[in-house]
């Protein structure tokens, strides 16, 4: 149940305060978005993404720290490449 | 699904594998938890251990919600649930939670009310449709579920609904993870910090695990590559003398967490002196109870809850396995007369708890391998 599951925000509810319809996997289900709020302002539109917890969003996933970390990931990835290329292009014998 | 499957690549996995390995000290051995049950899940799911060398041994911690309610709680909610009026509402986790007289599954067969909840909104309707019940949430959960809960009663109030309530069992992370550092049987190189519960708190009330206890913390994400990562910089850490807070899960969980969040809890509810854990005993300052100016919405105020305290049961190993002292098959009913259609203890029922994670996908460790191999 501690599972959070990201979701993209389709629209915001205007006749239901703190209510947004989001897409989780393809399937809309509204998502209260109360906890988002900060001094009663919103800072949230479509096609932002969010992370649901019993059906509430607890936070917006921030797209720039997600591409961070799989540079990093990816980035070792390539370090991998070249070193196999690397590898294979030395000849010690 | 946008930046999950990214975080599930293999190869790059396995690259990070290696990563991992190269940074660990010939001769060395390495102990991490991981606080959260929902790494747990992650780590047996994807069988992570695979990746790692033999050197590293991840550890499972306290952080499954379901495994740590005591069975006096559970007894204490079908003693609720057991009025002719009420409706008990529940996460779909908890209802084989064993209690001293049975789960809620076997009260709900016994004829009690008891229904299943995706949320706390949905038993808020549920109160709404069914004015001439009493309706109760069973909350559980730490400071992720906790702004939920609070939020739902806020919602209440406002609606002025006076046949909704909470049976307020949240509990707070920070002192279960300093009674793991104070238990004298478990030597730790670090922890994995748990995701979820950091968009609430942030990593600030962290720092001191840090700064006091000297181990260092990897705040982390819930797909194998975020796992791997955090193991990788816990590594990295150690490998150059640094002790710190960091955050791998930047993409959800800002530093400072969600001050609405805090904001909320504590309109609605406030520390407890003390609250029983399963397994683990009584912490003091571990749990939150409704505030007073909510009493209308606190079950335990408006049906005297009985308070019952039962041990427990015997062959139950539980509290060694959610201190990490025991790894899960240790345990001398694990498989046997513990399944999770039957379980003895928490951490079977729970698809975050240890116990049900080994269970269900069937990784046995390297060590349980080699040890069957030479028997
Ligand atoms: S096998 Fe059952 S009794 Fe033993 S520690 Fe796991 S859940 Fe508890």
């Amino acid at each position: 149940m501690c599972l959070g599951i990201p979701g993209e925000v389709i629209e915001l509810m205007a006749d239901h305060e703190d209510l947004a319809m989001v897409s989780v996997e393809g399937v809309k289900r509204a998502v209260n978005i109360g906890l988002l709020r900060e001094d009663g302002e919103l800072d949230l539109k479509p096609g932002d993404w969010i992370l649901i917890h019993v059906g509430f969003a607890l936070s917006k996933i921030d797209e720039q720290e997600a591409k961070a970390s799989l540079e990093f990931l990816t980035g070792l990835g390539d370090a991998y490449t070249d070193e196999l290329t690397a590898l294979a292009a030395s000849d010690p014998t | 699904m946008r930046f999950v499957d990214e975080f599930r690549d293999a190869e790059l996995a396995r690259v990070l594998a290696g990563k991992i390995a190269a940074l660990c000290e010939p001769g060395r051995r390495y102990k991490f938890m991981e606080v959260c049950g929902g790494h747990t899940h992650t780590i047996y799911k994807h069988g992570l251990e695979d990746y790692l060398p033999d050197t590293v041994t991840l550890v499972h911690g306290p952080g499954c919600p379901v495994c740590v309610i005591p069975m006096g709680r559970v007894d204490d909610a079908i003693a609720i649930a057991e009025h002719d009026d009420v409706v008990l509402t529940s996460f779909g986790d908890m209802m084989r939670v064993p209690g001293g007289r049975g789960s809620f599954f076997d009260s709900k067969a016994a004829g009690a009310d008891i229904r299943m909840v995706y949320s706390p909104l949905d038993a808020l309707k549920v109160a709404r449709k069914n004015p001439d019940k009493r309706v109760v949430f069973m909350a559980i959960g730490f400071e992720t579920t906790a702004p939920s809960t609070a939020m739902t009663v806020l919602r209440a109030a406002a609606e002025k609904l006076d046949n909704f309530s909470v049976f307020c069992n949240h509990v707070t992370i920070i002192p279960a993870i300093k009674a793991i550092l104070d238990s004298p049987d478990l030597r730790l190189d670090g922890f994995i910090g748990p995701g979820h519960v950091s968009t609430v708190i942030g990593c600030r009330p962290y720092e001191w695990i840090a700064r006091d206890a000297g181990k260092p913390l990897v705040c982390s994400g819930f797909e194998p590559l975020d796992i791997l990562q955090s193991v990788y910089r816990l590594l990295l850490q150690l490998r150059e003398g640094r002790c710190e807070v960091e955050n791998q899960y930047a993409r959800v969980v800002p530093w400072d967490g969600n001050a609405r969040a805090l904001q909320v809890i504590g309109e609605v509810m406030e520390l407890r002196p003390y609250f029983e854990w399963r397994g683990l005993g009584f912490i003091s300052h571990s749990a939150l109870q409704v505030k007073e100016r909510y009493a209308a919405f606190d079950a335990e105020r408006i049906f005297h809850v009985p308070g019952v305290r039962v041990a427990d049961p015997k062959a139950c190993q539980c509290g060694e396995v959610l201190k990490g002292v025991l790894k899960p098959w240790e345990c001398k009913v694990f498989g046997t007369a513990c399944t999770p259609e039957t379980p003895i203890g928490t951490c079977m029922v729970s698809s975050e708890g240890a116990c049900a994670a080994y269970y269900n996908f069937g990784r046995f460790s390297r060590e349980r391998v080699r040890e069957a191999s030479r028997a």
